[in-house]
């Protein structure tokens, strides 16, 4: 059994944690009749997604507790955390595995990194250990943290750091949140600098999610009116999940493996200098639509393919006008051209759906060996009320656009040096920001070859 | 929970700062009707069991102790007893513990938030100008950040919701510009509901009751819950680009609120507007004639992400930012209203859903600092950015 530890950090993180794990026992718990598949085959995939996210004794009447360490710099979320999960009644997290201070870290990148992050260290780092024994086998660590603030973007960084150094042969994914690009923090270009340059360097993967991305699919695709923060974590979590439920992997003709972090990774990441991953998720429904609408493979999946190359983040809105097979004259296409991808169906008639319009070399990069581009997954237990649903993890060009313009504001804000001196009272040079702005920079050069 | 003590200094540091106490008292009250010493209690009171001579600060602990008698974390300093000993004979005796009590000052700083008064015209004192540039410039060296207030923009508030509410002794009904009537004792300016009677309330009460509830909205989110905490230090943090430039501008709507309990977006949004409009500013200035460092909105109350980023949409447009901040937003969310609203929600019968939001926005705005505001119409070309090796 593959477990993985989850590693939530600061508001953002939190509230995303708490709601995948609300997320995975809601898909494990749906009638028997959504399933699509045997009680026994249902059973089979109830048992693995508790084991790898859960501690859970079958002798005893207990509730699952989550595999999840809790870390902020300030007590009011991860309390409110916990007793959501109480209230649920299905699940808990499990006592003592929380770090918490009394004092904020103000936003300020340099203040969690440099300042709580040593001082939290032995703590956390035990609270992960305790949690790492728990398991038979780590495939894992899942970090949850936001990009824009100073505990999840400083402590999240640091932790992450730790984690490599005391599990160098763990896979870590980081799964980070983009804020919205007209401003939740003002620091925050600054905040996702630092951020991304030093998780860059220690994560496998950073699995990339933009508040704009998630508040268009809310408005448009979900109908909500007044959208709020849970609502767009239910989405990032929905997205998560569709990939990290289990799921039997055709790593080779007739030969399927389960689809662990690692082998997630393995497959995604095959070049160390390409580490940035999205998620697309199809079809995205208000709960109340889901019961009466049904999708022919084909349709979804042509609409998935061409959100792939058009680098949309969701079914509507998508530019059809992009093909393949259009070059401009200095040799690049105008479509995002992929690494890697991973492509996992769901739900009713997943053998028989036709996937090969994911296969076509022509939307990888000409680099890659056939093998390695695409791995596919066909789950025939539905994912949650979903008859038909289907997820595409890629590694492709199309992250570059929004990397490239937050790094763009992060430079002109530091060519006046505003804010610089709230950095450097917590222990941060001008040098290391540099530093910073010259990995990404090399990240947006390495993409944009693709 | 971030824990703050409050320093009051002076007359009218103290008169705020007694205002600020009377009306967090209030509204901890009625968030907190079991009368358990939590965590919000506890960023702002400690807990003590005053039996004993030297008395031990309880913690919170599991969070199920019963509130004893609560002290304000506070520091009451003047120069002369008279102020600070009258604090001690009326209503809020028992918050303040006699050792917190100064008539000496000195000290170093740790972090410095500081709400300073500014005179107005009329004042009575006749140095006023040359005390208040005297501290300007202890302010500018040692405070993190400063919150100017100017009492003329506190009066002209005052005047504006006089017009605006009925007066409780003639019985008339006035209607405000927005339409509908306005609830009596839910304008900022009211201490109803505190420890202090209606009768014993002195002559700038009114005015320091803006302040107080400004201070309330702006520990809010350190308080109590919400989606997008934002603490004190975040608001330094975001709002002092420079370290001298740490001179904010705050306003906050609505100054008072209305019987008509369905509000639809359109009077949400307008509280939004009003927060930018200098008829709301606590110091006399105008932010749509000026140029924008950073600004901060905090909302509180039955409000989410997308009220608040549809309104900045709107709002962008009409406001000028300094060109390496043009989406310079800190923004906050606090799911619990102000007390000075919930606490009439019961009336009625209305819900506590159906009621309102008050908002807040910090204006990071320098006058005086000319070179950056030069940069408003003629910004400096781009630096280029870093290329790398291929």
């Amino acid at each position: 059994m593959m477990s993985v530890i989850t590693i939530q950090v600061g508001q953002c993180g939190n509230q995303i944690g708490g709601q995948l794990f609300q997320t995975l026992i809601d898909d494990v718990n749906i009638k028997q009749s959504q399933t699509l598949v045997s009680p026994f085959k249902n059973e089979e995939y109830k048992e693995e997604v508790l084991n790898r996210f859960f501690t859970y004794d079958t002798t005893s009447s207990e509730l699952p507790k989550a595999r999840a360490v809790m870390v902020d710099m300030e007590p009011k979320v991860i309390a409110q955390t916990c007793a959501n999960a109480q209230k649920s009644g299905k699940w808990l997290y499990p006592e003592k595995q929380q770090f918490c201070q009394q004092k904020g870290s103000g936003n300020n990148w340099a203040h969690g990194y440099c300042v709580h992050g040593p001082v939290a260290q032995e703590n956390v780092m035990e609270l992960v250990q305790r949690e790492a024994e728990k398991c038979d086998n780590v495939s894992g660590f899942l970090s949850l943290l936001s990009l824009a603030g100073g505990t999840g973007s400083g402590v999240g960084a640091f932790i992450s750091k730790c984690v490599r150094d005391e599990f160098p042969h763990a896979f870590i994914l980081n799964q980070v949140v983009w804020p919205y690009h007209t401003g939740e923090v003002i620091v925050q270009n600054y905040n996702a600098v630092l951020t991304l340059s030093h998780l860059y360097r220690t994560a496998d993967a950073l699995v990339v999610m933009e508040n704009d991305s998630l508040h268009k699919i809310c408005s448009q695709l979900m109908n909500i009116k007044k959208i709020s923060f849970k609502d767009i974590n239910k989405v990032i979590c929905h997205q998560l999940a569709s990939f990290l439920q289990p799921a039997p992997l055709e790593k080779f003709p007739d030969f399927t493996i389960q689809n662990t972090l690692g082998e997630i990774m393995d497959h995604m990441v095959s070049h160390p200098d390409y580490k940035l991953l999205t998620v697309k998720n199809i079809p995205h429904m208000s709960e109340k639509s889901i019961e009466f609408s049904t999708f022919q493979w084909h349709g979804l999946l042509k609409h998935l393919r061409q959100m792939l190359i058009a680098g949309a983040s969701m079914e509507e809105g998508i530019d059809w006008q992009i093909q393949v097979g259009t070059e401009t004259p200095r040799g690049s296409t105008s479509h995002y051209r992929s690494l890697a991808n991973l492509l996992i169906l769901r739900g009713k008639e997943v053998n028989t759906a036709d996937t090969s319009a994911f296969t076509d070399p022509n939307i990888y990069t000409p680099w890659m060996p056939t093998g390695g581009t695409l791995l596919q997954g066909r789950q025939p237990r539905s994912f949650y009320q979903y008859e038909k649903s289907a997820v595409l993890l890629s590694n492709s060009r199309s992250t570059i656009g929004p990397l490239n313009t937050m790094i763009g504001k992060a430079w002109n804000m530091f060519s006046s040096r505003a804010y610089v001196h709230q950095y450097t009272k917590h222990g941060l040079a001008e040098e290391d920001f540099v530093d910073s702005f010259v990995t990404l920079e090399q990240v947006i050069s390495n993409y944009s070859k693709l | 929970m971030t824990q703050s003590v409050v320093v009051q200094v002076g007359q009218c540091g103290n008169q705020i700062g007694c205002r600020f106490w009377d009306l967090a008292l209030r509204e901890h009250a009625t968030v907190n009707k079991s009368g358990i010493y939590d965590e919000p209690l506890s960023s702002f009171f400690r807990n003590v069991d005053s039996r004993y001579d030297d008395p031990a600060d309880i913690p919170v602990g599991s969070g199920k102790g019963k509130v004893r008698s609560l002290k304000a974390r506070a520091v009451l300093v003047d120069m002369e007893e008279g102020v600070v000993s009258d604090i001690m004979k009326g209503p809020l005796k028992d918050v303040f513990d006699f050792r917190q009590l100064i008539t000496d000052v000195s000290g170093s700083g740790n972090n410095w938030f500081v709400t300073a008064v500014y005179p107005s015209a009329e004042d009575d004192v006749i140095t006023s100008p040359y005390n208040s540039v005297l501290a300007m410039r202890e302010l500018t060296e040692k405070a993190d950040c400063v919150l100017p207030i100017e009492n003329q923009a506190l009066v002209d508030i005052v005047n504006k919701i006089g017009q605006a509410v009925p007066s409780a002794r003639t019985g008339k009904r006035v209607y405000s510009s927005v339409g509908g009537n306005v609830k009596a004792g839910s304008e900022i300016t009211a201490g109803d509901g505190g420890l202090t009677k209606p009768s014993d309330e002195k002559p700038f009460d009114s005015m320091n009751n803006i302040v107080a509830n400004l201070l309330l909205n702006m520990t809010s989110s350190a308080r109590f819950e919400g989606s997008l905490n934002v603490d004190l230090n975040e608001i330094t943090m975001n709002l002092v680009p420079f370290p001298k430039l740490h001179y904010l501008v705050s306003s906050q709507s609505p100054l008072y609120s209305l019987t008509d309990v369905n509000l639809p977006p359109r009077r949400l949004d307008q509280m939004f507007s009003d927060s930018f409009s200098k008829d709301h500013q606590l110091i006399k200035a105008d932010p749509k004639h000026s140029l924008y460092l950073a600004c901060a909105l905090m909302v509180r109350g039955n409000v989410e992400i997308s009220d608040i980023r549809r309104n900045i949409e709107k709002l962008k447009p009409n406001l000028k930012f300094i060109h390496w901040n043009q989406e310079g937003w800190k923004t906050g969310l606090c799911s619990v209203p102000p007390a000075h609203i919930h606490h009439y929600t019961d009336i009625d019968g209305m819900e506590v859903s159906n009621f309102t939001e008050s908002l807040e926005s910090l204006n990071s705005l320098i006058q005086e600092y000319s070179d950056l505001e030069k940069q408003m119409n003629n910004p400096p070309p781009a630096e280029p950015r870093l290329q790398v090796l291929s």
